[in-house]
């Protein structure tokens, strides 16, 4: 570095110098710096490019660096049949830019500030060197060293599908309709960068050939329902298996299903079975119901005879007699009644008094 | 010698210099393999790919090599691809499927490569239909249904050993062939298929429901019996008076109908009825 300030410093100088005119300035004036460095060009009085300088021809002059002006002057005038007013100093104005560009590049390109999650991969005129780790890092300038970072912490996610629906054919030849994501990242940046072609869409493929793979050993109930775990980790080592046979330098983290699904074209067929379930249960739940009353009925009328019994037991004649006229109390003494005394009269009775059941029931009880 | 001291001599020979070392020294990266051409007459490859090699220990690096004499052709030494999308194939059952599939391949012979076609691009286009035409035999003479089976492996495998076959003759080796999507074609086999789903599914609703209204017959039906056995349980103490018991409840329920629409019940009775037995004062 201070190699180059001082390469400035000299910049600087020569700036001072360079307004001058062929034809000549104010001899001296504002001319200190250049004076005090360069033997070259300050001899005072104005210059006439057509004339030597007071000190007399100097070829070669000063030499090295100080004295380049005047040497530089002289070459341009002659290079120019010095008929053409061309600028002193200009030239050496030029290589220094140039070599200041140069010192620039150089810096540029040797120096590398590699981020925490990144990885620079050296290759040394063309030959892989080795990988730089995080940190500000040194190498031999550009077309020697070259230095390619590779992302490797960040975590790459891919969508499948990009957009739209994504049917795939199951196991069993139904149609599944799929949406998932892949994450992934770089393990070896080395093999990530000279490995394959084009990384990113091996993933992709690959991804998509693994999930297929998968897919096509899996029934449509076991994908849209507790298959998924499964689907998941198999494409995952599926997947990494692939990748590890290109050498590709890449980790499969996850796979994720974000939607399996029947396709949408047949979704009410499956909303049917879900309501034929429903259905069923129902039915199922009706007849439980059922169930409970039908028996709590029986368990009730059979513990009310088993009530009466024990007692009939204890006085059977009497209870007998008991309940029977209870009966019949209760029975007679809300209904219409007729008592027939002779035999062979017949009744007459009023209709539509008389029903069939009235019949019956006089039929019965002459029993 | 004082044209050295010009800036104008010294940038020209340093043009010189740089066009000199660009025509005789050439890097070959990692990821090229470079086949040098003498007077169009192959001479040498370096950087060829080798099966595990690591890297920095290649053949990369810079080459010399004499100028407008040597000619360097680059070949790409990563893994690269073939594409094959949307092949329509028919199977052995006529089910015609749209397949997307891929063939990862290396050229692991740059020289031969070189040689009979030149570069890498147009090995990939003379790849594509050598694939179609693997991928067509391989998959037209089998059913449908191993595409969904667990040998689908061992057809990728076949297919990769056909292309392989034919890809030799390139010096390219292939590392990979694989199926993407298998897809039923868009229209009427998609349709179709749709519809067996369908009716699948109808069916198993059925199904569902008809196994709901067994399983309800069947609980309705174990509870009427499990009902009579304890009726019976209970009535089978005393048969007579069980009779009796329940004749005097149905009686109560027939004739003490409360319900105005069932009318009124009107008993003509016998004086021999047991009931009216003190009224006729008979004893």
């Amino acid at each position: 570095m201070a190699n180059l300030m001082s390469w400035l410093g000299k910049a600087g100088i020569l700036q001072n110098e360079a307004p001058k005119s062929p034809w000549g300035s104010g001899g001296g004036s504002g001319n200190g710096g250049g004076s005090g460095d360069g033997k070259g060009g300050s001899g005072g009085g104005p210059r006439n490019p057509w004339s030597f300088p007071p000190e007399g021809r100097r070829p070669r002059s000063g030499g090295g660096d100080g004295g380049g002006g005047g040497l530089f002057e002289e070459l341009f005038r002659r290079a120019r049949g010095g008929g053409f007013p061309g600028a002193p100093g200009g030239a050496r104005l030029w290589a220094l830019v140039i070599v200041g560009l140069l010192l620039i590049w150089v810096i540029f390109t040797s120096f590398h500030t590699i981020g925490p999650r990144e990885r620079g991969v050296v290759t040394t005129l063309g030959r892989y060197t080795g990988t730089l780790d995080s940190g500000v890092k040194f190498t031999l300038p550009a077309p020697i060293q070259m230095v390619d970072v590779v992302d490797v912490g960040s975590v790459r996610t891919e969508k499948f599908p990009e957009s739209g629906a994504n049917l795939m054919l199951t196991g069993d030849q139904n149609i599944v309709d799929l949406a998932y994501s892949v994450n992934w990242y770089i393990t070896d940046a080395a093999d990530y960068s000279f490995q394959i072609k084009d990384p990113k869409e091996t993933v992709k493929d690959t991804a998509e050939s693994a999930m297929r793979a998968v897919i096509a050993t899996t029934t449509l109930t076991e994908a849209i329902g507790e298959g998924q775990g499964r689907i998941s980790s198999d494409v995952q080592a599926a997947m990494q298996k692939i990748l590890d046979e290109y050498h590709a330098g890449i980790r499969v983290q996850s796979v994720a299903l974000t939607k399996a699904a029947a396709p949408e074209q047949v979704d009410d067929a499956f909303k049917a079975v879900q309501a034929a379930q429903q259905g069923a249960q129902g039915a199922r739940n009706n007849a439980n119901g059922y169930a409970q009353q039908v028996i709590a009925v029986a368990q009730g009328e059979a513990a009310e005879f088993d009530k009466i019994y024990e007692q009939y037991k204890t006085a059977p004649q009497v209870t007998r007699r008991r309940l029977y006229y209870e009966t019949m109390e209760q029975v007679l003494a809300r209904t219409n009644k007729t008592i027939v005394e002779a035999p062979g009269v017949t009744p007459y009775l009023p209709l539509p008094g008389i029903r069939p059941d009235a019949g019956k029931a006089q039929q019965g009880d002459q029993k | 010698m004082t044209w050295l001291r010009s800036p104008i001599g010294i940038a020209v020979a340093l043009i010189v210099a740089v066009i000199v070392m660009m025509s005789t020294v050439a890097i070959v990266p990692e990821t090229k393999q470079a086949v040098i051409l003498r007077l169009e007459q192959p001479k040498r490859v370096v950087n060829a790919w080798r099966s595990g090699e690591t890297f920095g220990r290649t053949n990369a690096g810079p080459i010399f090599r004499i100028p407008f004499i040597d000619r360097i052709v680059w070949v790409d030494k990563r893994v690269l691809s073939v594409d094959l999308p949307n092949e329509p194939v028919l199977s052995t059952d006529q089910l015609r499927l749209q397949i997307d599939a891929y063939a990862r391949f290396r050229v692991t012979d740059p020289l031969k490569m070189v040689v009979s076609i030149g570069t890498e691009e147009r090995a990939r286009d003379q790849l594509q239909p050598l694939f179609r035409s693997a991928l067509r035999n391989e998959l037209g003479k089998r059913p449908s249904a191993v595409l969904l089976s667990p040998e689908r492996g061992q057809v990728m495998d076949n297919i990769q050993g056909a292309l392989q076959q034919l890809a030799a003759q390139y010096g390219v080796s292939i590392v990979d062939v694989r199926i993407k999507q298998t897809e039923l074609p868009s229209g009427s086999p998609l349709d179709s298929a749709f519809e067996r789903m369908k009716t699948a599914r109808y069916q198993e609703a059925k199904t569902i429901e008809a196994q709901g209204m067994k399983d309800a017959q069947i609980i309705r039906a174990n509870a009427d019996a499990q009902a009579a056995q304890i009726y019976a349980q209970a009535f089978n103490k005393d048969p007579e008076f069980y009779d009796f018991w329940r004749a005097m409840r149905s009686y109560r329920t027939t004739f003490l109908n409360t319900d105005p629409a069932k009318g009124d019940t009107s008993i003509i009775l016998s004086p021999n009825n047991s009931y009216l037995k003190e009224f006729m004062g008979q004893r």
